[in-house]
């Protein structure tokens, strides 16, 4: 890469010429104030005008987000007139936005208010009227509030990069823009797979997740038996809300910390992981033995879901019919445990704590109920059971280690651990379909091939006593799509393929807690580039920590086929673990 | 969503055809179609979207970003208010305004006979003659707002004449 000489304050510096003046600014250690740019480029609209310096060539100030240096340019960041500009362009945004900040759950990580602090802004510079405000709280994961928002059009570009979808775009113009799903149709009725990246790349408080935090208080004050259940992705980032160097597993703390919230069980939905292995491996046994409908695909993430109902209704017969891990333990708590305990199933109130907004969405679904109760009543994300945790003043990093509740559903296996990363649902299937296959654990108990922490397609073939098991890996829906797309062409040569919705898999879920530098000074500079290894690198140790390593020989589930559901995929296991999908309309009719 | 006839998807595929070797077609695609129908609605923006490979959100952007592109059908006879610097100094807003009051819509809207749609346009580069005002193509020039009432009337009787 050839270098060119810049001067930043008058100091001379050489970097790589094609580089934009935020970035080559932060290669020589001044950190530009900015806003809509982000991601190395992944949203560069320039329509922020924060991050305006005053460049030797250039007309008038320049955005250096998009501004690529030149030789000999001399760049001031803090000329007055650099920083009486930037001050003024936080000021017009802040002229437009609705500034009711101690009500925003956005509070404390919201980047606006981080450059206005910086810039100097002072609300009342341009007083005048304000944007028509649009809010959606109709669909279950997401709600979508426009007094927020600053049109700097991340979460549209988030939505296209990682699914190919676009469901947000800029609709009207002038001071009447505002950003929506077409129409300014609510996610609900658009073809929204309501996974929540536009959210997790919000720098405010216009996306946010639907809040059910409400709901679990309510449960409490209704006298509910309320439990709770924690997927293995939120241990791996729910630390990074309190300090924690991003990748620093918290489970025993998070225990303890659900525990003092007054949860009367805390267990983990690893059990439902082992549990959906069971049935899933099983599933696709019969499928290869009985000419099945193949590839069979997995079905635990409720975004893929929602993406396969809208574009593949042709495919459906392709997806396993078992329901996510902890829909299939909210339905083994309803049952199985209610029973043990002789409590009515209608006085357990379920609480999933998730990476993932849509399994907000999921949890609705008329398919998920068992005899017209809901398998688990209430979702929040790694982001809200922070915000419950810190409401009720405990200092979290000052918790003891705790243990899982041990009853009926305390053991799990690092099979279910490794769930939370892309490949890991495949992984752990693979374990256990060795066993099932050959009699014997497969001694080298790590499938290396599957495994990834990136958007994107990986493929691997596995001899299993002769037997090949070709299977892919995708994850994000752009990657999904060219895996569906062969299969719909009669093209597909794999038998088993694993689909997450979010890239990267859970650990980088729409609920997962926010990564941003400005927020994290002890993090290094490319931390956006390596979050996703950090946490997934998490999951992984804790699946080697543990000392059984395979679904099936998790002993309190083989007690539990043995009291209760028979056998996998036993009429019993279908009734409770099983559901179904139906073909919808991307934009249905509204009424 | 899909309730276009056959032919209709025909066409509006002919027209996408017609410019998929162009880098940004677009503008160009969603220009045939408004001209051929006088209107966009999400229908045919999904059509155009699986098409071309742009998201529905985006082209309902384009759509309604342009004053040009319509979502809704035109009424019979579209009367374009001009709202430019000039015609603006010369009262254009209250000629705008009387014919609203008259026809009982606001800017951007069709009556509910589909008569009229009213529209309020940037400068139509009539500048010597403002406010203008044009109606199918048809320019009146210097309009006051006490000539509204009678170029309507005339419109209504043409109209009840052939009808």
């Amino acid at each position: 890469m050839a270098l060119v000489n810049i001067k930043i304050e008058g100091i001379s510096y050489q970097v790589e010429s094609g580089m934009t003046i935020l970035e080559a600014a932060k290669a020589c250690g001044y950190e530009i104030p900015s806003l809509c740019a982000f991601n190395h480029g992944e949203c560069n609209l320039a329509s922020c005008r924060v991050c305006l310096v005053e460049a030797t060539g250039a007309r008038g100030l320049v955005a250096s987000c998009v501004y690529p240096v030149a030789e000999g340019m001399e760049i001031r960041i803090s000329s007055p007139a650099a920083v009486e500009a930037r001050r003024n362009s936080v000021e017009l945004l802040l002229s437009n936005h609705n500034k009711n900040c101690q009500q925003c759950d956005k509070n404390g990580q919201c980047e606006l208010l981080y450059v206005a602090q910086l810039t100097g802004a002072r609300d009342d510079a341009f007083a005048g009227s304000y944007s028509e405000r649009h809010i959606d709280r109709i669909a279950p994961a997401l709600v979508r509030d426009t007094s927020k928002c600053i049109l700097c059009g991340r979460c549209v570009e988030r939505c296209k990069n990682a699914h190919g979808l676009g469901i947000l775009g800029f609709e009207n113009r002038g001071f009447n823009t505002f950003v929506a799903p077409a129409e300014n149709r609510s996610f609900a009725d658009s073809p929204c797979i309501q996974c929540g990246q536009c959210v997790n790349v919000c720098p405010t408080g216009a996306l946010m997740e639907n809040s059910e935090i409400g709901k679990i208080d309510a449960a409490f004050k209704a006298g509910k038996h309320v439990i709770v259940q924690a997927a293995p992705a939120v241990r791996a980032a729910l630390g990074e809300e309190f300090g924690y160097p991003i990748g620093t597993p918290v489970t025993g703390k998070m225990i303890a910390a659900l525990r003092r919230l007054g949860f009367e069980r805390v267990y983990d939905v690893n059990f439902g992981a082992d549990l959906t292995i069971m049935e899933e491996g099983t599933e696709l046994l019969g499928r290869l033995t009985n000419g099945g409908v193949l590839p069979m695909i997995t079905s635990c993430s409720p975004g893929w879901i929602n993406y396969a109902e809208y574009n593949y209704g042709d495919l459906l017969p392709h997806l396993s019919s078992c329901k996510s891990p902890h829909q299939m333990q909210g339905a083994i708590i309803k049952s199985y445990w209610a029973e043990q305990n002789g409590i009515a199933p209608e006085d357990v109130f379920v609480v999933s704590v998730m990476p993932c907004v849509a399994k907000k969405f999921e949890k609705e679904r008329e398919q998920e109920k068992v005899n017209g109760i809901a398998d688990v009543d209430a979702v929040i994300t790694t982001r809200e059971l922070a915000r419950m945790i810190k409401r009720s003043g405990i200092l979290f990093n000052r918790l003891p280690d705790e243990e899982w509740d041990q009853d009926i559903m305390g053991d799990y296996s690092g099979a279910g651990v490794i769930f939370g990363v892309t490949g890991g649902v495949m992984e752990a299937a693979l374990r256990t379909v060795y066993y099932k296959l050959t009699g014997k654990e497969k001694e080298a108990i790590t499938f290396e091939e599957v495994r990834g922490h990136e958007a994107g397609i990986r493929e691997a073939s596995i001899d299993i006593n002769g037997t090949v098991v070709n299977v892919a890996i995708a994850s994000g829906m752009k990657s999904a799509k060219v895996l569906l797309d062969e299969i719909r062409e009669g093209k597909s040569k794999y038998q088993f393929i694993e689909i997450m919705g979010c890239p990267g898999g859970c650990i980088n879920g729409g609920g997962q807690p926010y990564v941003r530098s400005c927020f994290l000074p002890n993090e290094s500079d490319d931390i956006l580039d390596t979050y996703k290894e950090k946490r997934a690198k998490a999951l992984y140790t804790e699946d080697e920590r543990q000392v059984i390593r395979q679904s099936h020989n998790n002993p309190q589930i083989i007690e539990l086929y043995e009291k209760y559901l028979g056998e996998p995929n036993s009429h019993k296991a279908h009734e409770l673990l099983h559901t179904s999908y139906a073909a919808r309309e991307g934009f249905n009719e509204l009424d | 969503m899909n309730r276009l006839s056959d032919a209709a998807v025909a066409k509006i595929e002919g027209i996408c055809e017609r410019y998929k070797d162009e880098k940004t077609p677009l503008m160009m695609i969603l220009s045939d179609i408004q001209n051929e129908y006088g209107y966009i609605p999400l229908e045919v923006q999904e059509l155009v979207s699986k098409k071309t490979g742009i998201s529905v959100a985006e082209i309902y952007g384009v759509v309604t970003f342009y004053s040009f592109f319509s979502l809704t059908p035109k009424g019979k006879y579209v009367i374009g208010c001009c709202l430019g610097t000039a015609c603006y100094v010369k009262g254009a807003q209250q000629v705008i305004d009387k014919f609203s009051e008259i026809l009982e819509i606001k800017p951007g809207e069709t009556s509910k006979d589909g008569l009229f749609t009213l529209d309020a346009l940037r400068c139509i580069g009539a500048c010597g003659i403002a406010p203008a005002v044009t109606i199918n193509g048809k320019v009146y020039p210097k309009m006051t707002p006490s000539q509204v009432a009678e170029v309507v009337k005339n419109y209504k009787e043409k109209e009840a004449a052939t009808a």
